[in-house]
């Protein structure tokens, strides 16, 4: 009897050995004459546990981890005598951290082989798609609104309005460009999507193509993401060959192709239309807006972009239709999303949850508070323009308004969480510092007002006229905002200006100075 | 005030449908699409801006535009914000105070505090901005990261020859990448680095700005809103004082300009924004290159000497008058009033030439005028008459903007009408298609954002076969606008045209060998020159210097006329003009055939006309031609000749025939700056006016009739037009005005084409497009909008006849001829700048097969041979050449490029063949004969009296 065993690809299970963990069951099961079979699927998202192996039993897969190679042999032992093992931790499926996720975009990632075409069938693939195919893209936009999705970049714009501008506008080329230039601090569900089921993210990008009435897709991923670039290529390859991608989708006569597209290692390539410059072969500078890209993206053609999370959540609206999706969540924000939980955590890993999940359940019940064992002192939402949170803001719901209420934002969904040893006016310094490296450079108040920022920062950080300085440093910050080209500078204040506001103790040096 | 300030309104003009919004309570109308930036300066509310001027589209960086609009949520950048109807904008506010004082705070505290000592010190918006936002300290302090300090500065580039760079007090406002690629289309600028490394570069690697792809056109220093680029002359001055409008004095595209002085010192030249031809553009001739009007090679006094051998000796005005009025007299009464004659110049103003050759008409008592347009645009002249009805070209350069599909044919405007190529490269870019039909692969083959649809490499003097051949796919393919042609043209003669042009000897496939251009290629092009749209042929000298380039020109013209592109905005047919009078100088009768307003000599009603205003009989027989008057010196029946400014020892063809021809004379008389190598046979030289002395008017390409004024006082005693009018009145013909308005008042008078003509007239209006006249009250921007001219457009049978100047074993190769960015024509201008830097002597281009079979590397010397002589230069192995060809500019006198070229020329111009040499090429170690004979005579010809010159041989 064949014995199937999972061990992810992921490039985060590889960073801690998944490869030669692979390599050594492979190793073993030849040595032992074993008949195994192994499946290189995706993350599960559980990172504390990675290398997650999983076997196929009976009862369903169950999973070992984390497993290195070391813990091969011992594991196969086990295996073997089907007793019971130390990094066990049962059916998959049952595990906690898992269980209480809702997973719809992430349903299939870690399941399958992610270059299986006919294993993404099988677990609900293309069933959005073939919907969309017999729908006429008006319906198609139609049904994207209803669902209530909104931009997973950060922005949160509504995706279907969008598309609907783009399918409104007659041209002779319209594109469909993927922003997967995830560059954000501790977020990683972009490439995850892309190594564990790109056919999802390719699928939706196919989608909103005939929504649109874009024929050429672009998906840009950062440099930074080898692998990703492989994973889609390789499935564009394999979708252009079922006749997915192409001149005729599916033979419907429905033109769209896809390319992917490699970055060069700017942040700021992350903003949408600093990454149609690129695109374009340019030097990586944001535009002006108006016209946005819609009307005038890429080459000067009507563009939908999307983040990966957006378009890879259109095909289960789809294919399960809007109100299925928009019973997720609360308020305005519909649906689901992929939290990423990072920094100083216990369990790090990705959650999938419907809007309305407090940042609390996030941090303590999946996350298990911080890995240091310190108390929690703060978290950075949305990447590292987000603003900081302080312990008395946890019972906050991750829902847009609500975050934008308590002037912080959701972002990319991305969670950085600090114990108490974290110096918040370092972190206010590392806020320009961070704006200095990523700035492009165009607009004033982001070129001159980061380094501006930092210098005045750093007085405070040597107790020079603390008070003026950070006067100085609202002021700069307002100008920044209002000032701004785009979100770069625009929220580089955020970061700051909470840091300033929830923890004004860490500004007065004097203790501090005195102390040295 | 004097200075002609330029309302800056931050976003270009748009056109479109009206708009109302307010500003500030205000109302204001103004075409949708229009920034509310541009909005609020037509209502004086100007916003403060430093990344934003109206020469290049809005960019949205230095944020100090921000305005609060109703509705809308935060301060939107007032350039990049296009008007709405209904909108209320509010320019001012406590919030929008402290915005744009926190961002000047933010630029000031990387910027060096040397004001007073700065080159642009009064003439700064960075620094006007700071005193209108009311910057009033910097909280930051000085002392943070910069680009300014000893630490952090780097050398100002001083490489280019007229403006420096200097990076440490740059805004990154990126006005001048942007001028560089949207207003002259080099793309030679990019910024470097990212965030506060950002900063202005030119081109990659360790490039300077003189090594980069740069071609200093200035475009970028007009933009630069500080002293980051600056022109030297303005850093060794300071900013100027006053400001002349003028005409560029370079090539027939007649760029406006504002001369910008201190006292009598030109500081600078800047183009003029309303000005029509070039509307704010320049290129580095016109912008940089007017020094020579100073060089210390200019001859400011008269001279005379009796024999070309002899020594010059200065002379007073009168003495110089009278030595010629007598030599010319003396002459005429010992060979007949036909062996004198003159030529006039197309550098000059029309003023100028109308009274040169109404003083050969009237006071020497023939016909014998000429100008050079002789050996240039002839047969424009005549190909246009013949089927149009008017030597002339159809369009305004501004009508390229409309045009889709461009035909271009032996002309090379990026080197030579370099702000018109800009205009056209702008098109372009914005997705027009361009054939190009030259043996060159010139630049707009390909260069950055451009790429020709099809690059027609025909071989030299096959230019009526090419254009047979694609005339052929038009009517045999059923792409004739039989409409157009039924309305518009004379149906007999389309008839016979179409009948001949659909004969099988004028398919592609028949003369595809003779073109060198596969017949497939010829098709396509000549499917999206009939089909692309708006189809408009523009052309230079590659069309008109051949033996067939009067038929060439009628060839154009029927393609035209057959496929309906003329008459309208983004057609037609466009002669690019060498000289920037050259369609002057013909309009004021400097032919032997034709008065002013090229009504021919023979006709009587027009001949009446001019004996009634001019007071004595004119001949009714055309006159000679120049090669016709050399051709009689040497014959000794043609005696003496008045030359203005024109050097035909460098510039016409076959130098040793010219040279015989003008030593044969016994009278040469020239008036020029310089003492020219057509000097070197004269026997009076008269001192003439640089274009910055001048006062009359200049007519472009585009028909624009442009005012030149005296920007700095006259350098030499008598003006051009004075000297000849005391010329014709010692000669005995009395000629008198009060100055060249009145010159201009006659020729309005006489030539009904320029009817509504006058000074006083162009400067309230800035310029003219004739006809001015009752049926064109405010000129024509474009002709034939209606009817052609000459009423039916006219189909010339247009016969190819291959020229007799054929390759052999002994001279393989073709050589033709053009010019470069940096020098203009004979050079005598651009050799006396700091131009030569980019272009110091004439080179060969030869193809690398022909370079390897002769055993010729890069920058080897060569002798190049034609069948009339031989001169030595320089070779460097260039593919842009094709096979068989060979290439060289004839900019410097010592190259003698035109000791090679024949005296082959057009069947009805005479035009020279200047573009079809049969050649050999070789290796060679020393200078020609000629090239040795010139040396001599620089050293013997050019004597002064004053010099030490050894005694009389």
């Amino acid at each position: 009897m064949t014995v199937t065993v999972y061990v992810p690809a992921d490039s985060a299970a590889q960073s801690v050995g998944a490869e030669e963990t692979a390599a050594a069951i492979l190793k073993e099961a030849a040595a032992r004459g074993l008949d195994l079979k192994l499946v290189r699927n995706g993350s599960r998202g559980l990172f504390w546990l990675e290398p997650l192996v999983e076997v196929m039993t009976t009862a369903g897969r169950v999973a070992y981890g984390p497993v290195m190679a070391t813990d091969v042999p011992g594991l196969m032992d086990a295996l073997a005598v089907a007793g019971d093992h130390p990094l066990c931790h049962g059916p998959t499926e049952d595990i906690p951290y898992l269980k209480n996720q809702e997973r719809l975009t992430f349903a299939r990632i870690g399941v399958i082989d992610p270059l299986a075409l006919d294993d993404y069938e099988a677990h609900g693939g293309l069933s959005g798609l073939r919907k969309a195919l017999i729908m006429d893209p008006e319906t198609v936009c139609e049904e994207v609104t209803e669902s209530g999705l909104r931009g997973r970049g950060g922005a949160g714009f509504p995706a279907g309005i969008k598309w609907k501008t783009v399918q409104g506008l007659s041209a002779p080329q319209k594109y469909v460009c993927c922003n997967a230039d995830e560059g954000d601090s501790g977020t990683f569900a972009d490439r995850m999507v892309m190594e564990g089921d790109p056919f999802m993210l390719i699928e939706g990008m196919i989608i909103a193509g005939l929504a649109s009435g874009a024929t050429e897709g672009y998906v840009y991923i950062r440099s930074e993401y080898p692998r990703a670039v492989a994973q889609m290529e390789a499935a564009a390859a394999v979708m252009e060959k079922a006749g997915w991608l192409g001149g005729s989708v599916g033979g419907s006569g429905r033109a769209f192709r896809l390319h992917v597209r490699k970055g060069a290692g700017a942040y700021i390539c992350g903003e949408e239309s600093s990454m149609l410059e690129s695109l374009e072969g340019k030097r990586g500078t944001v535009r002006a807006k108006p016209p946005i890209p819609a009307i005038a993206g890429l080459f000067g053609k009507p563009t939908v972009i999307n983040n990966v999370l957006t378009l890879a959540s259109v095909p289960i609206i789809l294919a399960k239709g809007a109100s299925f999706y928009r019973d997720f969540g609360m308020g305005r924000s519909r649906g689901t999303q992929p939290f990423q939980i990072a920094g100083n955590v216990k369990r790090g890993g990705l959650v999938e949850k419907a809007f309305g999940v407090t940042l609390r359940e996030l941090i303590e019940d999946f996350g298990g508070g911080t890995a240091s064992g310190r108390p929690f002192r703060t978290a950075q939402l949305g990447g590292p323009l987000g603003a900081y949170v302080s312990e008395d803001m946890l019972d906050l719901p991750a829902d847009y308004e609500a975050l934008a209420d308590a002037q912080a934002m959701l972002g990319h969904g991305g969670i950085v969480v600090f114990d108490e040893t974290a110096d918040m006016a370092e972190m206010a310094r590392f806020a320009f510092e961070f704006c200095e490296i990523e700035s492009c450079g165009k607009c004033t108040p982001c070129r001159i007002g980061a380094i501006r920022g930092r210098e005045t920062v750093e007085k405070v950080l040597r107790g020079e006229n603390v008070a003026q300085n950070i006067a100085l440093v609202e002021d700069l910050c307002e100008l920044m905002r209002d000032g701004s080209l785009c979100a770069m500078g625009g929220l580089t204040p955020m970061p700051v200006l909470s840091a300033i506001r929830l923890f004004p103790e860490d500004f007065d040096r004097a203790p501090r100075l005195a102390a040295e | 005030m004097t200075l002609h300030p330029e309302t800056d309104y931050g976003t270009p003009a748009r056109e479109g449908a009206e708009v109302t919004l307010s500003i500030d309570g205000v109302a204001v109308t103004v075409p949708e699409g229009t920034s509310v930036m541009r909005a609020a300066a037509m209502v004086e509310r100007e916003v403060p801006k430093l990344c934003a001027t109206d020469s290049v589209e809005s960019w949205g960086s230095c944020r100090m535009c921000l305005v609060e609009i109703e509705g809308v949520r935060g301060t939107p950048s007032s350039c990049t914000t296009p008007v709405r109807a209904g909108m209320k904008v509010t320019t001012n506010s406590p919030r929008i105070e402290k915005l744009r004082r926190g961002i000047m705070e933010l630029y000031i505290s990387d910027h060096p505090l040397d004001c007073l000592t700065c080159a642009a010190n009064g003439d700064c918006e960075l620094q006007d901005t700071a005193g209108a936002v009311g910057l009033r300290e910097v909280r930051y302090g000085m002392a943070g990261e910069n680009h300014f300090d000893a630490e952090h500065k780097v050398a100002v580039d001083v490489s280019n020859p007229y403006f420096q760079y200097d990076p440490s007090k740059c805004i990154v406002c990126s006005r001048c990448v942007r001028a560089c690629e949207e207003v002259q289309g080099t793309f030679a600028l990019t910024i470097e680095g990212r965030g506060f490394e950002s900063r202005v570069s030119p081109g990659a690697g360790g490039d300077d700005f003189f090594s980069s792809d740069c071609v200093s056109c200035g475009a970028c220093v007009q933009a630069c809103p500080t002293a980051t680029l600056v022109e030297k002359s303005v850093v060794e001055h300071g900013t100027p004082t006053r400001s002349v409008l003028t005409t560029c004095a370079y090539c027939g595209v007649g760029c406006s300009f504002k001369a910008e002085l201190q006292g009598d010192t030109v500081v600078r030249m800047t183009p003029w924004k309303d000005g029509g031809a070039n509307e704010g553009h320049s290129c580095v001739k016109g912008r940089f290159a007017w020094g020579y009007a100073t060089h210390k090679d200019r001859m400011l006094k008269p001279m005379v000497r009796e024999r070309i051998t002899d020594p010059w000796r200065e002379v007073s005005w009168d003495e110089a008058i009278s030595f010629a009025a007598g030599r010319f007299k003396a002459i005429q009464a010992k060979y007949g009033t036909d062996s004198i004659g003159g030529i006039t110049s197309s550098r000059c103003t029309n003023e100028e030439v109308y009274v040169v050759q109404k003083m050969i008409r009237a006071a020497f008592g023939n016909n014998n005028v000429d100008t050079c347009a002789r050996v240039c645009h002839s047969p424009t002249g005549y190909g246009l008459k013949q089927t149009f009805g008017t030597s002339a070209g159809t369009q305004n350069f501004k009508s390229v903007e409309k045009a889709d599909v461009i035909l271009l044919i032996g002309a090379n405007p990026t080197d030579a009408h370099p702000v018109f190529a800009s205009r056209m490269k702008k098109r372009l870019r914005e997705g027009a298609e361009i054939i190009v039909a030259d043996p060159r692969r010139i630049d707009l083959v390909r260069s950055p954002h451009i790429q020709a649809a099809h690059h027609l490499q025909l071989r030299p003097g096959t230019n009526v076969a090419l254009m047979n051949a694609l005339a052929h796919v038009v009517v045999t393919e059923g792409l004739v606008n039989e409409d157009f042609v039924a309305e518009r043209c004379d149906t007999a003669e389309f008839d016979r045209w179409r009948a001949f042009i659909a004969e099988e000897r004028n398919a592609p496939e028949a003369l595809s060998a003779t073109i060198g251009v596969p017949a497939e290629t010829l098709r396509r092009a000549a499917r999206l020159y009939a089909t692309g749209g708006n189809a408009a042929i523009y052309y230079g000298l590659g069309v008109t210097e051949h033996s067939q380039g009067s038929t060439m020109v009628m060839a154009m013209a029927n393609l035209a006329m057959a496929t309906g592109n003329i008459g309208r905005d983004g057609v037609g047919i466009n002669p690019l003009r060498g000289q920037n009078n050259v369609q002057g100088s013909c309009d004021m009768g400097s032919f032997p055939h034709e008065f002013p307003g090229y009504r021919h000599v023979s006709e009587v009603e027009t001949r009446k006309l001019f004996e009634g205003d001019w007071g004595v009989p004119l001949l009714d027989e055309p006159g000679l031609r120049i090669t016709n008057m050399l051709a009689a010196a040497v014959d000794q029946t043609f005696k003496g000749i008045f030359i203005q400014g024109e050097d035909i020892a460098q510039s016409d063809p076959n130098t040793q025939h010219v040279e015989a021809g003008l030593e044969a004379m016994e009278c040469v008389v020239v008036q020029d700056l310089f003492l020219n190598e057509t000097a070197a046979f004269a026997h009076v030289f008269l001192p003439g006016t640089s274009f910055l002395e001048k006062d009359g008017t200049f007519t472009n390409a585009e028909r624009r009739i442009n005012r030149v004024r005296p920007v700095v006082e006259e350098k030499v005693e008598v003006s051009e037009w004075e000297a000849v009018c005391r010329l014709a009145n010692a000669m005995g013909y009395p000629m008198h005005y009060d100055g060249p308005a009145q010159i201009m008042a006659e020729i309005a008078r006489l030539t009904p084409a320029f009817a509504g003509v006058s000074h006083d007239r162009l400067d309230a209006e800035g310029s003219l497009q004739w006809p001015v006249n009752a049926a064109y009250p405010q000129g024509a921007p474009i002709m034939h909008v209606d009817g052609f001219v000459r009423g039916k457009g006219r189909f010339m049978l247009t016969e190819y006849v291959p020229t007799e100047e054929r390759t052999s074993r002994y001279y393989p190769l073709i050589l033709t001829t053009g010019r470069i960015l940096s020098q203009y024509n004979v050079g005598a201008q651009t050799r006396r700048t700091e131009n030569s830097r980019w272009h110091d002597k004439d080179i060969l281009e030869i193809h690398p097969f022909d370079a390897e079979e002769r055993g010729i590397g890069d920058g080897d010397k060569v002798t190049i041979a034609s069948r009339v002589g031989a001169t030595t230069l320089v070779a460097t192995v260039s593919e842009r050449m094709p096979q068989g060809v060979v290439y060289t500019t004839f900019h410097h006198p010592l190259t003698g490029a035109n000791v090679i070229t024949t005296e082959n020329s057009d069947w009805a111009t005479n035009c020279p063949e200047y573009k079809v040499t049969a050649v050999q090429i070789t290796r060679s170690n020393q200078p020609s004969d000629w090239q040795e004979r010139h040396h001599r005579m620089e050293v013997e010809n050019y004597r002064l009296a004053t010099a030490a010159a050894p005694a009389a041989e």
